[in-house]
């Protein structure tokens, strides 16, 4: 029973985001504020992140690939759909629902136990509309744009592999980035950052604006955001992997 | 005039109101009273609308809170400023800026220059205007009620609600709050409801006093009468004082 009243609060707070919102002239500032702190702020983690996995995706898939039937260049080709479709979207998104959902949550939540959302509320202003929203859009923007700096930065870690490692020549690793290379994959990289940009701002918002307590159940809502944002974000995967490709 | 009508409210099994009605009059300071945990703040976040009963309404001036449309509730809503107990000032915003937000988004016709008058004018009038640029972390909790008095008066509030205004302030700062209070209902002539369980604050200001106790209006009377009431739960919360046993001994 709660976990269907729990999805009910969801969707009603979704839907109280964009009933009754406010003057539109306000978001635009809102948005612009929250997409540097959402992105940013963000872009050291995801830069470190990603050229780390792009180069151990390389060695690994070469160490794996010791064959003299399978040309080199296929390291290549196995590095940039791995990227591509799986590494820059869903595991950027994945240390984003830590970074980012953690974040998110805390801030709501203790807006909500110093009483500043009934501050909001009390002024006739709709605080979800007001609050989340604007961290809504920033994530949805945001967000995809970190993935294709991710898969950027990724593929440029598994080129520098081959240019100081041994396993293959750079002019391998960027024939096989070049073979049979599928633009739609891009596209899909982009849908799933997009639908896990929304599940990151949503749930952690969600968690943080019905915070009730103090300081201890602050970082449980933190906590909470960053479980449940993951688990939404390998729900989500798994789903459009099955309907896109 | 502020109305309460029937108001009911429960959280699962416990019920915290069990049926309150009353009447704030205009240009008066009432208050609300009670022990810790007997429903003061719940049925003040009724009133302003933050809580939903269960039962019952509040009327503004007629206009009711609870079956009006959204645009009705939203223009209601409007007419109230409220002062919290930690004053709940926006932590990432200057004292001028928590001051100002309210016109920031509520009036948007109104100049920047205005604005920042209507801004300065709060503050002068709590005595602030010299830490307008401060953040919030960097003043006192007086001084944080004060900036939440100011921003609750810039938009010229026709209602004020004030949800304990002197918890956690010496006596002093507690005095001159309630001072504050009680001359801006006089000055900008608003319906000011205070909950607090502080018998300074009621021997002070208070107009018109409503007791709760077990979820109910106990009593409700003038600060002077409250002294001779007969309930024998206000007389222990009352006498809980030791100073207001004192001063009763002494008449």
């Amino acid at each position: 029973m709660n976990f269907i009243e729990n999805w009910g609060k969801y969707f009603l707070f979704l839907y109280n985001m964009v009933r009754n919102k406010e003057p539109l002239r306000v978001y635009p500032p809102l948005i612009i504020d929250e997409m540097v702190k959402i992105g940013t702020n963000s872009l050291v983690i995801v830069a470190i992140v990603s050229s780390f996995i792009g180069a151990v995706t390389a060695i690994q898939t070469a160490d794996n690939l010791v064959s003299p039937l399978v040309p080199l260049s296929v390291i290549g080709t196995i590095c940039r759909d791995m990227n591509l479709l799986e590494l820059a979207p869903t595991f950027t998104c994945v240390v984003l629902a830590g970074k980012v959902g953690s974040n998110l949550a805390g801030e709501i939540g203790s807006m909500r136990i110093t009483e500043q959302i009934d501050a909001i509320d009390v002024m006739g202003i709709n605080s979800t509309s007001f609050l989340i929203l604007p961290k809504m859009v920033a994530a949805c923007i945001m967000i995809p744009v970190l993935c294709i700096l991710s898969a950027f930065l990724g593929l440029m870690g598994g080129y520098l592999v081959a240019l100081l490692g041994d396993v293959m020549t750079p002019n391998d690793y960027v024939n096989g980035l070049r073979n049979g290379f599928r633009v739609f994959n891009v596209y899909f990289a982009l849908i799933k950052s997009v639908v896990f940009a929304f599940l990151i701002a949503s749930i952690a918002s969600y968690k943080g604006y019905y915070t009730y307590g103090g300081a201890l159940e602050i970082g449980q809502a933190s906590t909470k955001a960053v479980t449940n944002a993951v688990i939404g974000i390998l729900v989500a995967d798994l789903v459009l992997a099955q309907v896109l490709i | 005039m502020i109305e309460i009508v029937n108001i009911k409210k429960s959280f699962g099994d416990k019920q915290v109101l069990a049926g309150i009605s009353g009447r704030f009059e205009d240009s008066h300071n009432s208050l609300i009273i009670g022990a810790s945990g007997t429903g003061k703040s719940v049925l003040l976040k009724c009133i302003v609308g933050l809580i939903t009963p269960d039962e019952g309404d509040v009327f503004f001036d007629g206009r009711s809170l609870y079956n009006s449309s959204a645009r009705e509730v939203k223009k209601i809503r409007r007419e109230m400023g409220m002062l919290f107990q930690g004053g709940a000032l926006f932590d990432s915003k200057t004292v001028a800026e928590n001051v100002r937000f309210p016109l920031d988004m509520l009036q948007n016709e109104m100049a920047l220059s205005e604005k920042n008058d209507r801004v300065l004018h709060s503050l002068e009038r709590v005595g602030l205007e010299n830490a307008a640029q401060k953040m919030p972390s960097e003043i006192s909790g007086g001084m944080k009620k004060r900036v939440g008095i100011a921003r609750a008066i810039v938009m010229n509030p026709k209602y004020l609600f004030c949800d304990e205004p002197n918890s956690g302030l010496d006596p002093m700062t507690a005095i001159r709050i309630d001072e504050l209070i009680s001359e801006i209902t006089d000055d900008y002539k608003m319906t000011t409801v205070v909950v607090t369980h502080d018998m300074n604050s009621v021997m002070g200001i208070g107009e018109y006093v409503m007791f709760l106790y077990n979820g109910l209006k106990e009593w409700e009377g003038d600060s002077q009468s409250i002294l001779h009431a007969e309930s024998k739960a206000l007389r222990e919360f009352v006498f809980a004082s030791k100073i207001m046993e004192k001063l009763i001994h002494k008449e």
